[in-house]
């Protein structure tokens, strides 16, 4: 007991994560990264300056707070060295406008508790829970299997969504979670390896056992315009979801709404200018998984 | 919507709203012919003219007939309570918002007969000279508005009486009651006398207007070429015949009794929140029933009769306001605000199958008049909100929901009976009463921010200089935050009382010159105790101020708490001197006390606390002092558009808001700030003391994308039922995306349809004032993402 995780958001009225209306809880950190990914924030295992220029004035308090010489005044205003910083948060303290903020907080289990308690009323009232998502929450097994006992013994309903990436010893976690959501991105592994950094074997093995030894397995495709949208790809997953013996699939149309926070986290956004997909290549997409035998949900 | 219902609808729609002089004309004639009677004879005589006399209008294809003025949307007037000078007739024929068009022909008789007669006569002119300088000084400034300036009171809802009893009976209560005085023991037996008489008249004369239209049916018919339009005007006859002298028997009666009723309320005075039928599911059902069973109605006919029904509200427009009452009440709509649901009187669910009826009724008239709400038990069906919620996703505001088990508690805490309280409900916007017993009378908004400003300058207002509040110390010498909150709960007191002062000198004025004695057959016990309804004669007789502004007021004694002494990065000198300047200069200041401060509306316990403390601050000032109608006052907190009129009297606030921006609506949070998403709110607003209210309005706005699917009709109605098990009063939604209303700014003339909630009604969006218009785009939209 007394594990601490690293958490960079806590969503109340989260609507889109399982069964009514719950509390998502975001670990920070993730072994994969995909081009397409929406929370950039989530990656890295540290906590990291968040920046919103769109927010700066330009008055300068920051700058005589930073102990590391991070920030510097350039003709326009200032600049900051993701290099130098250390994500102290010194500066966000004096920054006036919240411009400035530290992504990430070390929480221990009774601290998370005492903010999921703040929803639990409409949580109760809705047949709602808590989601753990990420990042990837398997990064901190420790933590998450201290919280979802926590959770349990609260007497809430549990959902973990992950990338499916994580040795079983720390997979098999999950087993305590009451519904699990399973990302599936490409069943090329060459293309998996290429856009999300890693090979889909250990994720689509740990598929594979889970579906047999969890009863609520729910599997989400997010569909990406030039990634996995071909046919081929498709029924390929298609195949490896009824393969494992379920039959529902969420499919999760790419949408361009991360795309701002990698400016933010001063990074370029890997997967360039894309276009959500189409209704037609929504449609299309939803017939070829159909075709394998499943029930497809647009948006989980 | 059967095509007759269509076409109705749309006259309603498409017809402007014009003024007309038929009423003054009647009333200065009636008040010259009536000489040296007592005012309540005096008020009943000019009743019966009015019911004898004014036009009777039955519109082509009409099944519930009357008018309040000479043809739909033809609005009075009432130079009794306030004379519109020529210059008043101008603005509203010109101005650009909630216009009348005022004809030549009227103009001409305001002109001739009633100005020269009314002018320095009406109640208003009686009002401000009767109040104290103090009382007017703080008027002037905009620390408070005076809802009876311009409007009589009214603010009560109807209970089941014209359902059980005609009118002639109710002469019968009046007779009975005349008999009964006794002069040897009651010294009052002579007041109470001519009251009763003046009710005789007054029931007398309502029983007139509706055989008018009965004659006015059968000559109709007689010309009319068409057969079946014929026997409708005949049946139409056969019910004003029976209605309301005699009590229904059948579900048209009993909606046609009850439109006479309403004409008569709102034609003898404009009453405040017109008149509403209240728990009209309730009412309806036996006649529902009994002519189903009788297969004398289905229900497609009972559908149809409803909606003609409805048309009849939104054909009156609120009466012609000005000057601040039109700033803080700018709207056509006049607050009638159905009660669908809520409980029976022995505290069963009052769900029934007219409920449903209305609600789809609702939902298929999509008209701003009547507002319509759902009162919602712990005991009220799922079902029953998830239509309800339907209807809300829809996203025009309508209905908005009540927690029907705290309006309970919030009567019972007055000293109400239990059984008046469960056949209590919601009326105007969000306040609460105990339906046909209760007179309760909204006095005026109180705006807080304004008070804290006068705080912070030692009993100055800055925008005139003149010291017009207590003499609390220099603000900038404060060394604590304890002496802060001392000279704002010192000058709360300074000008409550002064409101109460004036409440009373108002009450009296009403009580004495203007009385009700139609009203007043109809609420309980103003017949038994031989006393008009202004003058104490209901069962309950309540006062309300309504704080505005609440969020706006916490958040900037929690900016001086948190920036000025816990921190010390604003020091009270340099605020005083920022918000003098509107911050010019400073904004990182501004900024920063915008931005970093503890705000309340996000879950934030300290904040939240904050809030609670001024609450019952307010509370203990006021609470339970007493009026002069042998009630009390209390609190509710609402603003209708007066949170914007507020604003552009208050300067910059240490909240970081800039001068005479508008100031938070109802209690919900400063606009944009709650950050913590639709819980936190709730959560918060939960921290105040419902109960102790006489009603809260909350406001929340969703994207439509959040309610699409249909499990979010049922994470709706979860949230709702949540923030009521938390014992919150009301909450009310708009569904729509800030660039819609963006849009609808920019291109009004493609947006006239387009409906949102403002406060406790919904309006049409391009009927609301530009800085109204912005407020609530800048309200926080609830979305996914």
């Amino acid at each position: 007991m007394g594990a601490t995780g690293l958490v960079f958001q806590i969503e109340r009225f989260a609507v889109h994560d399982g069964p009514g209306i719950r509390v998502a809880v975001f670990l920070k950190g993730c072994p994969l990264r995909c081009w397409w990914c929406h929370s950039p924030e989530s990656q890295r295992a540290t906590p990291e300056l968040r920046l919103k220029t769109d927010r700066c004035i330009v008055c300068g308090s920051c700058v005589p707070a930073c102990t590391h010489d991070a920030i510097a005044a350039v003709d326009d205003g200032y600049t900051t060295s993701r290099h130098r910083c250390a994500a102290c948060g010194d500066c966000t303290d004096l920054c006036p406008t919240g411009a400035r903020t530290i992504v990430g907080r070390e929480m221990t289990v009774p601290e998370l508790m005492a903010e999921i308690d703040k929803d639990r009323v409409f949580v109760e009232q809705s047949g709602g829970g808590v989601t753990f998502s990420g990042g990837e929450p398997l990064m901190q097994p420790a933590f998450l299997a201290e919280a979802l006992a926590a959770c349990r013994a609260a007497g809430l309903h549990v959902a973990v969504e992950t990338s499916g990436y994580a040795p079983w010893s720390a997979m098999q976690v999950v087993l305590g979670a009451d519904l699990l959501f399973f990302d599936l991105k490409a069943a090329d592994d060459d293309v998996h390896h290429r856009v999300t950094g890693v090979s889909n074997r250990r994720i689509l093995d740990n598929f594979r056992r889970l579906s047999r030894e969890h009863p609520a397995v729910r599997p989400r495709i997010p569909l990406i315009p030039g990634i996995n949208d071909d046919g081929a790809d498709l029924d390929a997953l298609g195949r490896i979801v009824a393969a494992a013996g379920l039959h529902e699939v969420d499919l999760l149309p790419y949408h361009t709404a991360g795309e701002a926070k990698y400016g933010r986290l001063g990074r370029p956004y890997p997967l360039g200018h894309v276009a959500p997909p189409s209704a037609d290549a929504l449609a299309h997409a939803r017939v070829r998984l159909e075709q394998c035998g499943l029930t497809v949900h647009i948006g989980g | 919507m059967t095509p007759r219902v269509q076409r109705l609808r749309q006259q309603s729609l498409d017809t402007r709203p014009t003024l007309s002089a038929e009423r003054a004309a009647l009333v200065t004639d009636a008040v010259q012919q009536a000489g040296a009677v007592a005012p309540p004879i005096q008020r009943a005589l000019v009743f019966r003219h009015l019911m004898e006399k004014k036009h009777v209008y039955i519109g082509d294809g009409e099944l519930i007939v009357g008018e309040r003025g000479p043809a739909p949307k033809a609005a009075p007037t009432f130079p009794e309570l306030c004379c519109h000078s020529l210059d008043d007739l101008t603005v509203l024929d010109t101005r650009e918002r909630i216009a009348f068009s005022v004809p030549t022909e009227a103009r001409r008789v305001y002109a001739e007969r009633i100005i020269p007669f009314w002018q320095g006569r009406s109640i208003r002119d009686a009002i401000f000279r009767e109040v104290p300088d103090d009382w007017t000084a703080a008027y002037r400034a905009g620390v408070f508005t005076e809802f009876m300036e311009q409007r009589a009171p009214g603010h009560t809802v109807l209970g089941d009486v014209i359902y059980r009893k005609g009118f002639l009976e109710l002469i019968a209560d009046v007779d009975r009651a005349i008999a009964a005085l006794d002069g040897e023991r009651d010294p009052h037996a002579y007041d109470k006398s001519l009251e009763l008489r003046a009710m005789r008249i007054a029931a007398e004369s309502i029983i007139r207007y509706a055989a008018r239209h009965a004659e006015r049916a059968r000559e109709l018919a007689a010309a009319e070429a068409d057969a079946a339009r014929r026997r409708e005007l005949e049946e139409i006859a056969a019910v004003c015949a029976r209605v309301p002298a005699h009590a229904p028997t059948t579900f048209r009666e009993a909606l046609q009794a009850y439109w006479f009723t309403h004409l008569g309320v709102v034609t003898e005075l404009n009453t405040w929140d017109s008149f509403c039928p209240g728990r009209l599911d309730q009412h309806l059902l036996p006649f529902y029933q009994r002519d189903l069973a009788d297969g004398r109605l289905t229900r497609d006919q009972a559908v149809e009769l409803i909606e003609c029904f409805w048309i009849k509200f939104n054909n009156q427009p609120a009466p012609p306001k000005v000057g601040v009452t039109a700033a803080e009440s700018g709207t056509y709509t006049d607050f009638c605000n159905i009660n669908v649901g809520g409980l029976t009187a022995d505290g069963a669910d009052g769900v029934n199958e007219v409920s449903y009826l209305l609600l789809d009724v609702i939902d298929e008239m999509h008209l701003l008049q009547p507002s319509s709400n759902i009162q919602l038990s712990a005991k009220s069906p799922g079902r029953f909100l998830t239509r309800a919620c339907a209807i809300i996703r829809e996203g025009w505001g309508q209905p908005s929901v009540f927690n029907a088990d705290m309006v309970v508690l919030e009567l019972l805490r007055q000293g109400k009976r239990i059984e008046d309280a469960r056949m209590g409900g919601t009326s105007g916007c969000v306040e609460t009463g105990a339906f046909g017993k209760e007179a309760y009378i909204l006095t005026g908004y109180f705006n807080l921010p304004k008070v804290l400003e006068i705080a912070l300058n030692n009993g100055v207002d800055p925008a005139t200089g003149a010291t017009i509040g207590a003499t609390t110390g220099d603000a900038a010498a404060f060394t604590s935050f304890d002496e802060v909150w001392d000279a704002f709960t010192i000058q709360l007191r300074h000008f409550f009382d002064i409101k109460i002062r004036g409440n009373r000198i108002i009450e009296r004025l009403y009580a004495t010159w203007m009385p009700a004695p139609f009203l007043s057959l109809l609420i309980d016990d103003c017949i038994a105790r031989g006393t008009d309804y202004n003058a104490g004669g209901a069962r309950y007789n309540t006062t309300y101020m309504m704080p505005v502004g609440l969020g706006t007021v916490t958040d900037s004694l929690s900016a001086i708490r948190t920036h000025a002494f816990d921190k010390g990065d604003v020091p009270m000198p340099a605020l005083g001197r920022a918000l003098g300047r509107d911050f010019e200069g400073d904004e990182v200041m501004r900024q920063r006390l915008w931005h970093k401060t503890p705000r309340y509306g996000n879950d934030d316990a300290g904040a939240d606390a904050l809030m609670r403390r001024i609450f019952d601050a307010i509370h203990d000032i006021v609470d339970g002092r007493p009026n002069t109608r042998g009630g009390e006052h209390h609190i509710n907190y609402l603003s209708t558009t007066c949170h914007v009129y507020f604003g552009s009297k208050v300067g910059a606030t240490p909240d970081g808001r800039h001068a005479w921006q508008p100031v938070s609506d109802g209690i919900s949070p400063v606009q944009g700030t709650d950050t913590a998403g639709p819980t936190g709110v709730l959560k918060s607003a939960a921290r105040l003391d419902h109960v102790r209210t006489g009603g809260t309005l909350l406001n929340l706005k969703f994207t439509p994308s959040l309610l699409e699917d249909d499990r979010a009709l049922d994470r709706l109605g979860a949230l709702v039922r949540g923030y009521f098990s938390l014992g919150g009063h009301h909450l009310q939604f708009n569904v729509i995306t800030a660039d819609t209303l963006r849009k609808a700014q920019a291109h009004p003339e493609q947006h006239r349809d387009l409906i949102v909630r403002v406060a406790g009604y919904s309006d049409y969006f391009c009927d609301l004032t530009t800085p109204l218009q912005d407020e609530i785009i800048a309200r926080t939209e609830h979305g996914s993402f």
